[in-house]
């Protein structure tokens, strides 16, 4: 205890005699700003140009990460919330706490057109079931699913934002066949989990034979662990996307910096720090320009994704026809 | 001991101002977030189907672990062996793990691909399906079968030697002794182990909903964190807040209106109880329930060790600083939660009150995820919360802690006023000096015990540091979940096993120090 008593009064003074350093506050999410995740590479590479001191903060996941802030409210020490993703964006545009980022957008690689002017987009996935390379008979579509023996393991919607992602998913694919499409997954769903890396972790111990997670997966498994035995399976209907966003708050104290940095993060700088650190594909970044491995993975031919209003909109309902489905 | 005609002493009055500063520090963070919702809230239909699923899991995963605690504390206290003492450290582990590694631990033996189902496998067996409620109350008894086994063993060696062995030269037979001694002591120890189980399990999310195998298995906790973060609903979070208290509060009273008081009177300071002489028949049935008590709470760690520890030694530094925090921040933890509990339970020893009962439940049942939210909402105007994120953690694991404390201390001092007090009041023995020498030479070993328990559930408690930390503040068990985060599993295994190792270390230097105290 003396030692964190201690540590905070030297930070208090290391603060004081930097004073004229301007301080960038950035939230994120948990695994964004770990040691092994994106965050201190982005954070060394802003602070070599910005003449400023790039501070992280975490905050459990991207839903976390909202309910932070807004509990925070207009008192938020944030300049940039970075790692909502679009099914959370109408929220936080409702929240009033964010303010337009007026970046130039460059060209971006997403396969759907950007049209925020709050948020800005810095990389995307494909959800996707993810199995072992020797599973036999994999499905390819959410019927086929259904019909099959597989057992499969996923995330609960009510607390975890790939769990939300596969229930928008089905609602895009199926609409009104949704609650249909659910009752027949019901006997294949192992369990439900409450965030990724519980679901993912159990797929890994063999308690299931897929889990829900994204199409860019396996080359986790193929860069950092040379292990070419996990993929994705592509489904005719097509695969919802998860767009991950940042903004700046409109309370914050370093409005130029924030821009600045949101203007960074769409260069090829922060870009290509994104594939082999948060296992996503960059925002902008060429196709060319992604690490070995990647061109090794499944592309759907249909991307899915509802804008975020309609996604707020049919939000509690889809989670009701999810929660009618299986507690039967 | 309820002596009510004595005024109140000073060691009294700062056991009453110490519980109800504990009881602000928990309902404060409660009011901060009911106050700061924006409308009334009202509980839905699956509100009400959450509440049923979690007081019927906790029902039945707390009535089953003190029922099988009993034969197992039972023949732990008759036999005598070599590697007990080891043995009974051993099973304790399970208890003060992180939730979600002792899920993995149970998955690798119980699990569609554990050891149980490849061996049915081997004769031809499908695989057992663990997901259901009966996943649920099997995970809960995993976990607090060994606190119950330790609160029983305690109490029975706890008997006065030198009563049961009058009562054997008077003749008393085997069940004699079971009626005037063992069932006594069960009816003093058994509801309040009932109750601190029943509540842990009430405030159960992820081993739930893991095991439970999906949405039926919605308890209030995964309500609370769906009001918090799905629908950024305060006045509902708060609202399920207050019936986790409301909870709390029924079940301390209707199980206290069931516990007598242990009524055995003082012992001469001898030796604990030597059980073997008396217990005669039923060596093999004993040796049995020893044998499949061990291999249920020992082989899913066996199974943790196997997973994790080839990564160990390759893990990155950042896990290593974080071990070293946590084991500064589990000892300030304990030594707060022993300042806290120490003038409670000596209060508690003298005078039978419900609230204080009620206040020293509490912490178990309130939710974290509620005390942290609140914690925040009241510093973030006055000061920085991620600042003070390790201080917050270390304050709320002690309080996490006090229930289980308080229920190691309080049959202890009872028992040391039962054979001293009157001895200290004659000699005019007050305070501090009371607590010195009447109290304190006698209880060592529950104080060695209940400091490690504090220190070892606070090295693997996640708690509230999770909600306000930067990266560079990370404790064992949050770098242990951002691993996991990030696809590095094998790393996120060896940051548990390295847990499971602090956590048992802590545990045994605390339980090991109090004991050697006691007999120095």
């Amino acid at each position: 205890m003396r030692h964190t008593i201690m540590a905070t009064a030297f930070s208090l003074i290391a603060a004081a005699a930097a004073a004229d350093t301007p301080v960038l506050s950035i939230y994120s999410y948990d695994s964004f700003v770990a040691e092994w995740g994106p965050g201190p590479q982005i954070e060394q590479a802003f602070e070599e140009t910005c003449g400023c001191d790039v501070q992280f903060t975490g905050a459990g996941d991207g839903a976390a990460l909202l309910a932070r802030v807004r509990l925070e409210g207009t008192n938020s020490d944030a300049d940039v919330v970075l790692g909502l993703d679009t099914n959370l964006m109408d929220a936080a545009m409702q929240s009033g706490l964010f303010a337009p980022h007026n970046v130039t957008v460059p060209e971006l690689t997403l396969p759907v057109e950007w049209e925020s002017e709050t948020f800005l987009p810095y990389d995307w996935g494909y959800f996707a079931f993810v199995h072992n390379t020797d599973m036999q008979d994999v499905p390819g579509s959410f019927a086929e699913l259904a019909e099959s023996e597989a057992r499969i393991v996923i995330q609960d919607p009510r607390s975890s934002t790939p769990g939300l992602g596969l229930l928008m998913w089905v609602e895009a694919a199926h609409g009104d066949e949704a609650g249909a499409i659910w009752s027949g997954l019901a006997d294949n769903i192992v369990t439900v989990t409450p965030g990724w890396s519980e679901a993912y972790d159990l797929f890994l111990e063999g308690e299931a034979d897929m889990v829900l997670s994204y199409t860019t997966s396996p080359a986790y498994h193929l860069i950092a662990e040379e292990d070419d035995s996990k993929a994705a399976a592509a489904f005719e209907e097509g695969h919802y996307l998860q767009i991950e966003v940042a903004g700046m708050l409109a309370g914050s104290d370093q409005p130029d910096l924030a821009r600045a940095f949101l203007d960074f993060m769409l260069t090829e700088r922060f870009q290509s720090i994104i594939p082999t650190t948060n296992w996503m594909y960059p925002a902008a970044l060429p196709v060319d320009a992604l690490p070995d491995g990647f061109d090794t993975l499944i592309m759907p031919e249909r991307a899915l994704l509802f804008d975020p209003a309609t996604a707020a909109a049919l939000r509690d309902d889809a989670v009701n026809t999810w929660l009618t489905a299986l507690s039967r | 001991m309820a002596d009510r005609a004595q005024p109140l002493t000073f060691q009294q009055g700062l056991g009453g101002c110490v519980a109800a500063g504990v009881a602000l520090v928990l309902l404060g963070p409660l009011a901060a977030v009911a106050l700061r919702a924006e409308e009334a809230a009202r509980l839905t239909g699956a509100d009400w189907a959450a509440i049923r699923f979690t007081v019927l899991q906790a029902l039945l995963s707390a009535a089953l672990s003190v029922g099988l605690a009993i034969p197992v504390a039972r023949a732990l206290a008759r036999r005598v062996f070599p590697g007990r003492r080891l043995l009974v450290t051993l099973m304790g582990a399970p208890f003060i793990l992180p939730v979600i590694v002792a899920v993995f631990g149970l998955l690798a033996v119980f699990g569609r691909n554990g050891w149980f189902s490849q061996a049915l496998d081997l004769v031809g067996l499908p695989p057992i399906e663990i997901y259901g409620l009966h996943g649920v109350v099997l995970a809960h008894v995993f976990f607090n079968l060994p606190l119950a086994v330790r609160l029983f063993l305690q109490s029975w060696l706890a008997i006065p030697t030198e009563r049961v062995r009058l009562a054997s030269s008077l003749g008393f037979t085997a069940r004699d002794i079971r009626r005037h001694f063992e069932l006594p002591m069960l009816r003093a120890t058994a509801p309040g182990a009932f109750l601190v189980i029943f509540l842990i399990c009430t405030s159960s999310f992820a081993v739930a909903l893991i095991l439970g195998g999906g949405p039926r298995a919605t308890t209030i906790e995964l309500a609370i964190y769906q009001a918090f973060r799905f629908d950024f609903d305060l006045g509902r979070a708060a609202m399920l807040g207050a019936v986790q208290v409301g909870i709390c509060a029924v079940a301390a009273l209707l199980v206290l209106r069931f516990a007598i008081p242990r009524a055995l009177g003082g012992s001469l300071d001898r030796e604990p109880m030597q059980w073997e002489a008396f217990a005669g028949r039923g060596r093999f049935a004993d040796g049995l329930i020893i044998l499949l008590a061990a291999l249920f709470l020992v082989l899913p760690l066996l199974a943790l060790v196997g997973r994790g520890v080839d990564a160990m030694a390759g893990l990155p530094p950042s896990v290593w600083y974080a071990a070293l925090r946590s084991l500064v921040l589990a000892t300030a933890s304990a030594a707060l939660a022993l300042a806290l509990a120490l003038p409670m339970a000596a209060l508690m020893a003298r005078r039978t009150r419900t609230g204080l009962e009620l206040i020293g439940a509490l912490s178990i049942a309130i939710s974290p995820l509620v005390i942290g939210t609140g914690a925040f909402l009241i510093l973030n105007p006055i000061a920085n919360p991620v600042a003070l994120a390790l201080p917050i953690t270390g304050l709320v694991n002690a309080l996490m802690s006090l229930p289980f404390l308080l229920r190691a201390l309080l049959p202890a001092i009872q028992q040391a006023e039962a054979s001293q007090g009157r001895l200290a009041d004659a000699l005019g023995l007050k305070g501090v000096d009371r607590l010195r020498h009447a109290i304190l030479p006698r209880i060592w070993p529950s104080l060695g015990f209940g400091a490690g328990l504090s220190a070892a559930l606070s090295m693997g408690d996640l708690g509230v540091i999770a909600l306000f930390s930067s990266p560079a503040q990370g404790t064992l068990p949050l770098e242990m979940y951002r691993l996991m985060g990030s696809y590095r599993t094998d790393d996120a295994q060896g940051a548990a096993l390295l847990l499971l190792a602090l956590s048992l270390a802590l545990f045994w230097v605390f339980d090991r120090g109090g004991r050697l105290r006691a007999t120095a």
